[in-house]
This record gives C-alpha cells, sequence and structure tokens, in this order.
C-alpha cells in the first residue's frame, strides 16, 4: 500500500520535474532545491519580521494600528516588507510540504535517513507555532479568529487552569501584556525552529541550505512582483463583540481551523497527534533493508581522506593510524550512517580495476558488492557485447537504466564505478564506448554522485579520469526510472555514433591478465533483424 | 532555448507560482457562521461552595499542629459541582454538572460554550447552583434580549459585578 502511494507520487514528481528541469535546467530546478529555498524563505521572513518589528506597537489599541501605517503610509518599503513576510512564510509551507512529500516518493526517509524525517517533524510543528503567532499580532479580524480558535484549541488540553478564549469574550479582558508575549513567542519560536534545522541537516555531508543565486534572485524577484500586485492587508480591526465571519483565511497556516468548526477540539488534536504519530514511525513501517555498511580494509588506505569527502551522508571520519602504517590517519566508517551506496569505492585511489591481485582489494569496499563483483561483471557484461558500437552501460539503480539487462552492470550509485573503471573497460577493448546512467540530474537517489561523477570525469574531483580516455566514448545519461525509453534512445544513438569512428587507440601497457579477459558470447541476431 | 529565454520562462513559472501562495493566502473566504446568525456564549470561571462545612479547631488540636500550620478552621479542600442551566425562549440550551478543576478537585468549576443561533429577540433566563443545596437555584437571570447578526452575545458570571452579566 504505502510502496504504491509513493510508486504514484513519483511518477507525479517526474512529470513535473521533467519539463522543469527542461525549463529551468537541472542546477536551478526549484524541485531539486526545495531544502535550500525553505532556508531560503526563512531568511527573507527573518529580515522582513526583523524590519517590521522597528514599526510594530505591541500595544492593544496600536498594534492594528501600526501595522495600518506601516501597509498604507509606508506601503513602498514597509508594505513590501509585510507581503514578503507574509508570502515567504506561506512559501515555506509549501517547500516543507513539497519536500517532505519528494523525501517520501524516493524513498529517502527509511534506514539511515530516519533521522532528517524525524527531526523534520518538530519543524512542521515548529513552522505552524511560528506562523499563527504571527498571525495573532496583526489585531484584525484574522487575528481575531485566530486567537479565539487556537485558545479554545490550546484550552482542551488540561494544561490551563482558566480558559485562555476567556480572554477574547469582551474588549476588557484583553490587555497589552498579552501582545508582549505574542511578540516575545513569535520570536522566540521561530529561533527554535531555526535551531531544530540546523539539527535537521547534521548528518547531510555539504548540505545545500543557499539556493543557487540565479534561483534566488528569480524568487526575490518574483516575491517583489507579487507583493506589488496583491500587496498583503490587514481585515478590518478586530472586535471582540463581533464574530468575525467572514475572514480571509491563509490556507497554508490555518487549513485546519474550519475543522473546529465542524468536529470538536479533540477530535482535531487526534487528527494532528495522528499525523505527527504516522509521520514519526513511517522510516520503520516497514524498515528498509540495508544492505552492509562500507568496510575498510587498512592494508590498502593510505589516509587519503578523498572517500571521507566523498561520502554524502558524513558517514566516514579520518582517525589516528592504528596499524602502525606510516600515514598518520586512516578512514573509519560509521556503519549507522552509512547507506551502502559505494561513491567512496568510486572515491578511493586504490580501486583500480587494473590491480593484478587475484584478489581484487581496495581501501574502502561493499561487503555485499566488492569493487571485485564489480569488475567481474563489467567483463561478463562486456562479453555479451557484440556487433559496431559496443556500448557498455553502468547503470544506477535508480535511475532509468536500471531496467536493462543486456550489456549493463547496475549498481547502488554509479559514482561507485572508479573512473579507472572507464579506462579499463576502454583500454582493454571490452566496448567501444561506456554509458554512465544515472538518476535524474535533479533527483540523485544518493545526493552527490551524479555530481561527482562529473567532476571526476571533467578532471576536476580526484580521482580523475585519465586525460588519455576519449571522451568521445563516454556518454553520461542522467534520466529517470520513468524515463527508460529515453535512455534507451540515448544508448542507442551513442553506439551510432561510436560505429562511425575510428578505432581506439588506447591500450593499456600491460598484459591482459585472465580475470579481465572478456569471454565472448555471441548474441544471436533476432529474426528480421539482420540483412 | 537561450539562457535568457530560460530564465524568462523559469522567473514567469515562479511568479505565477508565487501569485498562487498569495491568492491562498486569503482567498477563498472562510464563513463560520451562516448569514444572519449571532453566538450566543455561556463562559465563567467560578469556584463552588467547599465540599463540607468548616470546623472550629480546639485550642489543643491547634497547639498539637506546627507552629507554622496552625490554623483556627479545618476546612475540607474540595469543592462542589456547580449545576448550570440556560434556557432560551423556554427552550433548554444547556444543562451540566461542572464539575471543580484541579487534581484535588479545590479549583473553580469552569464553562465555555457557544451556541450559533438566529439572530432575533430572545428570552434568555440562566441560573446557577453552587451551594450545597439540592432544589432550587443561587444565581439566576431572566432578561429578553436583541441578538444582531454577527453578534459574540456573552453572558458571564461576575459575583463583583452582581452576578450573570449580559454583553
Amino acid at each position: 500500500m504505502i510502496g504504491e502511494i509513493r510508486s504514484a507520487l513519483r511518477i507525479g514528481f517526474a512529470l513535473i520535474e521533467q519539463p522543469f528541469d527542461r525549463l529551468f535546467g537541472p542546477a536551478l530546478n526549484p524541485l531539486a532545491q526545495l531544502g535550500a529555498l525553505g532556508f531560503f524563505f526563512f531568511w527573507i521572513v527573518a529580515v522582513s519580521g526583523i524590519y517590521l518589528f522597528i514599526f510594530f506597537d505591541t500595544g492593544i489599541e496600536r498594534a492594528y494600528q501600526s501595522v495600518e501605517y506601516l501597509t498604507r503610509d509606508q506601503w513602498f518599503h514597509a508594505g513590501v516588507m509585510r507581503s514578503f513576510h507574509r508570502y515567504a512564510s506561506d512559501l515555506m509551507v509549501v517547500m516543507v510540504a513539497t519536500h517532505l512529500l519528494r523525501e517520501f516518493a524516493h524513498d529517502r526517509y527509511r534506514g539511515v535517513r530516519w533521522y532528517s524525517w524525524f527531526t523534520g517533524l518538530p519543524i512542521i510543528w515548529l513552522l505552524y507555532a511560528s506562523g499563527i503567532t504571527g498571525y495573532w499580532l496583526v489585531w484584525d479580524k484574522l487575528a481575531q479568529y485566530v486567537a479565539v480558535v487556537s485558545s479554545e484549541l490550546l484550552d482542551w488540553l488540561p494544561i490551563f487552569g482558566e480558559p485562555i478564549a476567556r480572554n477574547f469574550i469582551a474588549t476588557g479582558t484583553l490587555t497589552s501584556r498579552f501582545f508582549s508575549l505574542m511578540v516575545f513567542m513569535h520570536i522566540a519560536v521561530p529561533l527554535f525552529l531555526l535551531f531544530i534545522m540546523w539539527v535537521h541537516i547534521l548528518r547531510i555531508s555539504r548540505p545545500r541550505v543557499n539556493p543557487p543565486r540565479a534561483l534566488a534572485l528569480m524568487s526575490l524577484a518574483a516575491l517583489v512582483a507579487v507583493s506589488i500586485w496583491k500587496p498583503a492587508l490587514s481585515q478590518g480591526p478586530a472586535d471582540l463583540a463581533v464574530v468575525p465571519s467572514p475572514v480571509g483565511l491563509d490556507w497554508f497556516f490555518l487549513p485546519l481551523y474550519p475543522l473546529t468548526n465542524i468536529w470538536s477540539n479533540g477530535t482535531v488534536w487526534a487528527l494532528l497527534g495522528a499525523f505527527s504519530l504516522m509521520i514519526g514511525l513511517m522510516p520503520w513501517l516497514p524498515p528498509l533493508r540495508r544492505a552492509k555498511a562500507a568496510e575498510i580494509d587498512l592494508a590498502h588506505c593510505n589516509g587519503c581522506t578523498r572517500c571521507a569527502e566523498d561520502c554524502p551522508y558524513e558517514a566516514i571520519r579520518m582517525v589516528a593510524r592504528t596499524d602502525g602504517m606510516p600515514f598518520p590517519t586512516q578512514a573509519e566508517v560509521n556503519p549507522s550512517l552509512c547507506v551502502s551506496c559505494g561513491i567512496c569505492v568510486g572515491a578511493c585511489p586504490s580501486s583500480t580495476p587494473f590491480r593484478r591481485t587475484q584478489d581484487l582489494r581496495t581501501g574502502i569496499d561493499l561487503p555485499e558488492f566488492s569493487l571485485k563483483e564489480l569488475r567481474e561483471r563489467v567483463v561478463e557484461a562486456a562479453g555479451r557485447l557484440d556487433g559496431p558500437g559496443r556500448v557498455l552501460v553502468l547503470a544506477c539503480e535508480h535511475g532509468g537504466g536500471a531496467g536493462r539487462l543486456a550489456g549493463t552492470v547496475v549498481m547502488p550509485c554509479v559514482a561507485m564505478a572508479p573512473p579507472s573503471l572507464i579506462d579499463f573497460i576502454l583500454s582493454r577493448d571490452l566496448a567501444d564506448g561506456v554509458a554512465v546512467a544515472g538518476c535524474a540530474e535533479s533527483a540523485c537517489y544518493n545526493r552527490l554522485g551524479i555530481k561527482w561523477t562529473e567532476q571526476r570525469f571533467a578532471g576536476e574531483r580526484d580521482p580523475y579520469l585519465r586525460a588519455r580516455v576519449p571522451r568521445e566514448r563516454i556518454a553520461l545519461i542522467w534520466a529517470s526510472a520513468l524515463a527508460a525509453s529515453r535512455v534507451e534512445a540515448e544508448i542507442a544513438g551513442f553506439a551510432a555514433r561510436l560505429a562511425t569512428l575510428s578505432p581506439k587507440r588506447l591500450r593499456s601497457p600491460l598484459p591482459v591478465s585472465a580475470s579481465s579477459r572478456p569471454a565472448r558470447v555471441r548474441v544471436p541476431a533476432k529474426p528480421g533483424s539482420g540483412p | 532555448m537561450s539562457r535568457t529565454l530560460r530564465l524568462a520562462g523559469g522567473f514567469i513559472v515562479i511568479a505565477a507560482l508565487f501569485a498562487a501562495v498569495a491568492w491562498l493566502s486569503d482567498r477563498p473566504v472562510y464563513r463560520q457562521l451562516p448569514e444572519g446568525s449571532a453566538v450566543m456564549m455561556l463562559t465563567f470561571v467560578h469556584g463552588a461552595d467547599r465540599r463540607g462545612e468548616c470546623r472550629k479547631l480546639s485550642p489543643e488540636e491547634i497547639a498539637k499542629l506546627p507552629p507554622n500550620m496552625r490554623r483556627v478552621q479545618d476546612c475540607p479542600r474540595g469543592r462542589r459541582p456547580i449545576y448550570v442551566e440556560l434556557d432560551v425562549d423556554g427552550r433548554n440550551l444547556y444543562r451540566a454538572s461542572l464539575p471543580p478543576t484541579g487534581i484535588a478537585g479545590d479549583g473553580p468549576s469552569r464553562v465555555y460554550q457557544r451556541f450559533v443561533l438566529p439572530a432575533r429577540k430572545y428570552d434568555v433566563a440562566v441560573r446557577m447552583r453552587d451551594t450545597a443545596r439540592s432544589e432550587g437555584f443561587d444565581h439566576e437571570r431572566h432578561e429578553a434580549v436583541e441578538v444582531a447578526p454577527d453578534q459574540l452575545f456573552v453572558i458571564d458570571y461576575r459575583p463583583e459585578s452582581g452576578g450573570f452579566i449580559f454583553r
């Protein structure tokens, strides 16, 4: 059931992501920047809130008037800032909700990723608490409605001796001290929210907390445009003798408030409790079957730090050497953080398939899918290739090439393949070209796999792809699992291009070992496919 | 597609999304009351009498108490529940026995009830019993009131104001 919902959502996201990728480009696709945009909107809310506080008066009479003054008389700066404050808050809710759904759709919330998912839950609560306390401060009709319904909800809990909602039954019952308290809460809760946002990304390497500059500028420009087109306005002063109806609700922050009119407050709390419980337990419903964590082989580790640098999950750290080898450090894997993506294997300079040892070993390896096994699968898959334009596909198990059978080696992440593997394939003439087929560029399952692969191949990141490797014989294909047909088309096009290239002049200086010699298996031609 | 065109297209999409968000930030409007209706609210916080009578302590009993805890009377801590009734146009709208709050049952009883009614003139009667009596009422108010559309008509109990107040 959960799997079906996930699949449906994944299809939905892919349908939006593909045109967004084309329009914005993968680097600027907002769907790939949801977390960063969430942080970005938080800072806009914080800065605009500090600006608005200059004009805000916490007195019971003056609160509404001061907000009206900044909205009407000072509309060109303070009024725009008010709109920024409101719309950026709403956009933060949109970012958080979409981020949550997307991580769920891509199954990036179970296993070791439970921590980020779980710490997202208090972010939701604190975000709503921040927004709702902010609405009280304006002290217009909406503020009155929010104050009354929030108080009635809180009064349902057996916490307060006297019902808070009784503060709002008559004008004389409310004092200016109440606004001072609300201002304090409206500052304290977002500060705590920021702290939890930091906790949320603690276990992630290189978290994206700033969107690309172009996307940030576009968002800022769009906010200015929308703030001028539809400025955030008050809805008339609060009057406790009159029920505020009708009232323009903020449907991002207050979608549950009308339910209190239909259900009891207890039922609304039960709904919120059930939602929180469900979100909190989801990483274990059912738990993810975890592959064994990466393991260090100290005999092949010189403490170069590349694996620790490349790990997207902060699962590897460098510690003092323990085996007496003349290196200051060695890598250490924290199994509770390792997702077994294999990116560290691809980063290790010892991971070279050219090694002629009988039992191919490297400094860091996956126990359930070792580098040796990867080399064996490559050689085996290459043996099945035939004809002109032989393409060996190295595919990510989450991308569009994962479902291929012929000439394909599937791995947890394409960045598991060390660049020397490409060199190996081409220099040993295992194939005429190598297609690396990973996830969609804006939805890399293991966060940094695509980035590291591109940088390694471009010679911008260790370990480099050697200069002698002809780049025209490498194709990088980034496509989601739903774009399998596009992957096939690109591979076919690549094979056709390869067939027109002159023969490779790339040979390993070393003699070919038995383990790297492909067993040629001729694939029978399909009936009618040949002349 | 050139970079400029892509950026322009991206900006239009983002601006459209933000515009939709801005629209949803106060639209569609929500009406919590049917048109022409009002809210009648019965709410008060009031402590009933203690469950039992206070007993005067004898000098010997007072002497036995620690010096800092000596008192002349021994009163039971718990309070009685409050019984309240609200009738509108002779029809009973609310009737409840309100228990005292607090773990020891020594806090005031409280009520907070909203009733949505059509806006018009009503004959409102509210009664409350907060003593040991089992029949009759200790506080009562009966009055004809005119309730306007969208009005919040509050029935409160303030002993310092002489009992039930309508506002």
